[in-house]
């Protein structure tokens, strides 16, 4: 579904991604793990194709097209969608309008519906993440996803600044969006979704199938998700780097 | 003596205060050349709104007004200098009335003695044409105690090229009323040229309550000098919305709320979108008097093309327990277009006067239109998406009928925008 190659990219003339490679087929789930400041973040904003950001070199093809100089919304209506880690507060755009944008339809009764599942039925007349708390935002970013409903979802850092309660909310509706729930098997799946998470606990509520270390700008390791976050809790990101037992 | 003989006192004495003022310019705004307009042929009167032509209908209910009055108490139609229509609902007889101002002159001597308080004559020019050559201009009053629940509309329509349209409105909400008042100002389509003076003095008495709603849509060489003031009585609220989404030649007012009896409220929300090359100038004024008064003041400006337009508001204090804030934000679109934010502040021996304003002008964030973009907006509807949301002022207490009405409004001009 989606293809990454040899993708560098610099922000503001300032190098982040570097040479990153990254298949994702259809039906698979994949988790990005790294520290702060690895550019996590980065990659997602250039998978989406934010101008700010600026490919370097590589190319990125979804559903086969080569997209890697794509708009935004080019990108938006081909199926990807895109969790953000810290969403922008848009005054005067309420969370009901942006809700009507992702599904593309005035459906009241679908809006209501998903607004309660999510516990933001106060918040659809608000403008989208004015004075929303942590828990909030995140939420309301699930609420447009599954509206949106794209093939391929890309989720940043979404366990961040919400408890424990509203992790259950956020990691079933991720099971939701990227069809985990009901098919367990990569095989039966129609989408396909790349999870970032520095700490990992998000991957208790929606299962990854394959998981990658991303340092320095690029994936320095792969392998089963469970075993490189066990790895991680004992020795920290930086032996992961001397250590190549799990180079494929 | 009757009202009648009563007025042609009067009228001398506001005349002769009129001449002198005859060809002194405004304060703001271009000068209009006022010795060219023709005219206009009397019209005749309509027993109902539904057999206007069609062109006519359209503007009015453009402009908010309503030929179908099923949602309204009473209707006040005027065009050119011929007040062609006025009517109270049957369910409201008793409870208001409506007539041209003419008429109320010649009823009422009490209207004679509130004629020209909230707005001086001599203010310049085209008060002074306003008075000398007054034609029409609506009379709504409101009787004591009465809630009127479904908004009263009047509609000042200019269907002939050339005319100086000079109506001199009034509304009286008398003491514990309350309603809601929605103006249309606007052409028919083939009228490119012309001038619309419009004085509007408004009386909100004790207690009373009143929500004036005023749309502007007017044409590309089209001149408007309103002047109005408003008199605020003790615990009384006055709510001025205006809305102005049409290009037009140039338009100068700077509306004042009055606020003398103590806890009395006022608000202005203003929302301009200058479009072409229109030239704007509009403010809002409080001036606070009343103990425990309190004001607001709301503009939201989008500048296109080559517009220019200048957001003023005066909050001008008196008394010590008194509370007033300006809020005026723009947003530029084009480069060659201008805004100018001037807000102004001042306490006049009232040292415990609260007085505060916030301008910005600033573009739409990038990163907003980017996170609309990520939800399948193209760049262009994100824009119009955030700007929509930018004029979308929060009215407290605004009825749903007008909110209907307002967002029909934004949404009219948004596409045509487009
Ligand atoms: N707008 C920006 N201008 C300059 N540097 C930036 C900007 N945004 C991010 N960076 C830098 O890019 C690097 C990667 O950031 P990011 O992708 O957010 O990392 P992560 O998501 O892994 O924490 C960091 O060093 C960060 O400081
Ligand atoms: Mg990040």
């Amino acid at each position: 579904m989606l293809e990454i190659k040899n993708l560098s990219a610099s922000i503001a003339g300032k190098p982040i991604l570097d040479k990153v490679n990254l298949t994702i087929n259809k039906g698979e789930i994949h988790a990005l793990l790294g520290p702060n400041g690895s550019g996590k973040t980065t990659l997602l904003m250039v998978i989406m194709g934010m101008p700010r950001y600026e490919v370097t070199a590589g190319t990125i093809t979804f559903q086969g097209k080569d997209i890697t100089n794509a708009t935004i919304d080019e990108r938006a209506r081909a199926g990807i969608g895109l969790a953000f880690q810290r969403p922008p507060v848009v005054r005067g755009v309420t969370t009901r309008q942006m809700v009507e944008i992702c599904s593309g339809v005035k459906d009241e009764g679908k809006t209501m519906a998903l607004a309660e599942r999510l516990n933001l039925v106060p918040m659809l007349d608000r403008d989208i993440n004015q004075g929303f708390s942590g828990g909030e935002a995140k939420r309301a970013e699930m609420l447009q996803l599954l509206a949106q409903n794209p093939d391929f979802a890309m989720f940043d850092e979404p366990e961040s600044g919400v408890d424990l309660d509203n992790m259950a909310i956020v990691g079933g509706a991720m099971a939701e969006i990227l069809e985990t729930k009901e098919m367990r098997r990569t095989g039966d799946r129609n989408k396909a979704g790349l999870i970032v998470t520095h700490t990992g606990h998000i991957l208790e509520f929606v299962n990854a199938d394959f998981g990658h270390i991303f340092m320095h700008g690029s994936i320095v390791c792969n392998g089963n998700p469970r075993d490189l976050f066990a790895e991680i809790r004992e020795n920290g990101y930086e032996e992961c780097v001397r250590c190549n037992k799990c180079q494929q | 003596m009757s009202a009648i003989e009563r007025l042609k006192g009067k009228r001398a004495e506001w005349r002769a205060a009129a001449e002198k003022v005859k060809d002194k310019p405004a304060k703001f705004g271009p000068d209009v050349d006022l010795s060219t307009f023709i005219d206009p042929a009397e019209r005749p009167e309509v027993a109902t709104l539904k057999s206007l032509d069609n062109q006519m209908r359209e503007a009015a209910l453009y402009a908010g007004v309503d030929a179908d009055e099923t949602y309204r108490s009473g209707s006040y139609f005027q065009v050119d200098h011929t007040p062609i229509y006025r009517k109270v609902q049957e369910a409201y007889e008793g409870q208001l009335e409506i007539m041209s101002t003419n008429e109320a002159l010649e009823k009422y001597e009490w209207v004679q003695d509130l004629w020209w308080t909230a707005v001086p004559v001599d203010q310049d020019k085209y008060t002074a044409k306003a008075e000398m050559e007054h034609t029409g201009g609506y009379f709504i009053h409101v009787f004591p105690g009465q809630k009127i629940e479904k908004p009263i509309q009047a509609c000042l329509l200019l269907a002939e090229n050339n005319v100086s349209q000079n109506v001199h409105n009034m509304i009286v909400v008398d003491e514990g009323a309350d309603c809601q008042i929605i103006t249309g100002c606007t052409v028919n389509t083939k009228v490119e040229h012309g001038i619309h003076l419009g004085i509007s003095e408004f009386f909100v008495r004790k207690n009373a309550s009143m929500m004036f709603t005023m749309i502007h849509n007017w044409a590309e060489s089209f001149d408007v000098r309103p002047r109005s003031g408003t008199i605020i009585e003790e615990n009384a609220t006055f709510i001025n919305n205006y809305i102005l989404m049409k290009p037009v030649r140039s338009i100068q007012m700077f509306p004042a709320a009055y606020l003398n009896g103590d806890n009395s409220r006022a608000r202005f929300n203003t929302i301009i979108s200058g479009k072409k090359d229109s030239y704007i100038d509009v403010g809002s004024k409080a001036v606070l008097k009343g103990k425990d008064t309190s004001a607001e003041s709301i503009a939201r400006t989008v500048g296109y093309d080559e517009s220019q337009i200048y957001a003023r508001g005066d909050l001008i204090s008196y008394v010590n327990e008194s509370k007033a804030h300006l809020d005026c934000r723009g947003m530029l679109f084009s480069d060659k277009a201008q805004i100018w934010a001037i807000p102004a502040l001042a306490a006049v021996g009232a040292p415990q006067a609260e007085l505060s304003h916030e301008a910005a002008i600033s573009p739409i964030a990038e990163e907003e239109v980017e996170y609309l973009q990520t939800r399948g907006l193209t760049k262009d509807e994100a824009m119009s998406t955030i700007t929509r949301g930018f004029l979308n002022i929060d009215i407290p207490g605004l009825p749903p009928v007008l909110k209907t009405y307002i967002d029909h409004v934004l949404d009219a001009a948004d596409k045509e925008a487009l």
